[in-house]
């Protein structure tokens, strides 16, 4: 098996307490456009374009879902790093509690 | 899910009169109170909660399309509806464009899996370009939810 230096890929778990939602699913495009690569997140078996925010919310990927991130073309290996990085860093958006409201005193 | 499972076919508008995001925002909440399916009490609390939710990021995605939202404990189950614009609403969208199509969605704040299949039922639907332009020429309400019933029905 030969390996090709423009295809990288990489698996990373969604922690945020509400998964791939629209804002979160907003930062994963914005950052998959400032790169040359394609690409790919595979989940559940399906393919979706990382560069489209429409296709990546088709995903209903939730927290504990295991993504893969896959990009081709000359800056693949860090468009799968950063994006990668995004994701585990939650997003790097303030991880709001489930059901804070209800169990406030 | 369905597209009919959250979306209020009595509250749905196919001709918005606002033409900003706010009066858009606050149209389509007005609605929701006017069908029956959220209290008029929360009405401007959960207007306002959908506004702040737009300060952190339009939620026109492009194509002509917003999804405004928010989670909001006055709902027990996911509340959506849909309304149309004949000139456009000016919604700071990502690609710039103004918006022909919302989906305006409230979710009980400990249901972030139905939250998800709502918009990837919404987005799936909205990928379409068929839908998006028989959704685009519904004149009435109830065009507009024979086009979702025979959607619905097709995804099955």
């Amino acid at each position: 098996m030969t390996h090709d230096p423009s295809s990288f890929s990489r698996q990373v778990e969604i922690t945020n307490a509400l998964g791939l939602h629209l804002r979160t699913a907003a930062k994963f495009e914005e950052s998959a456009r400032r790169f040359r690569a394609d690409v790919r997140v595979l989940f559940n078996g399906c393919e979706y374009n990382g560069k489209s925010i429409m296709s990546l919310l088709t995903m209903a990927a939730e927290k504990g879902a295991i993504l893969t991130i896959e990009a081709k073309g000359d800056d693949a290996r860090d468009a799968v790093e950063a994006l990668a990085e995004l994701v585990i860093a939650k997003f790097h958006e303030i991880d709001e509690e489930l059901g804070a409201e209800e169990s406030a005193p | 899910m369905k597209l009919l499972d959250f979306v209020a076919s009595e509250a749905i508008l196919v001709d918005l009169e606002a033409a900003g995001k706010e009066e858009a925002i606050r149209e389509i909440v007005a609605s929701l109170c006017q069908a029956g399916r959220l209290n008029v009490a929360d009405q401007e609390s959960v207007s306002r909660a959908i506004l702040n939710r737009e300060q952190l990021g339009s939620t026109g995605i492009g194509q002509g399309v917003a999804v405004p939202h928010t989670r909001h404990p006055t709902v027990d189950r996911l509340v959506a509806t849909v309304a149309l614009s004949r000139g456009g609403v000016e919604f700071a969208a990502l690609d710039n464009e103004p918006v022909y199509i919302l989906f305006l969605l409230i979710s009980p704040p400990n249901q972030p899996g139905d939250h998800l299949r709502a918009l990837e039922n919404i987005s799936r639907h909205l990928k379409d370009e068929r839908f998006v332009s028989f959704l685009r020429q519904a004149k009435t309400r109830e065009n507009v939810v024979e086009l979702l019933e025979e959607y619905d029905q097709a995804a099955l």
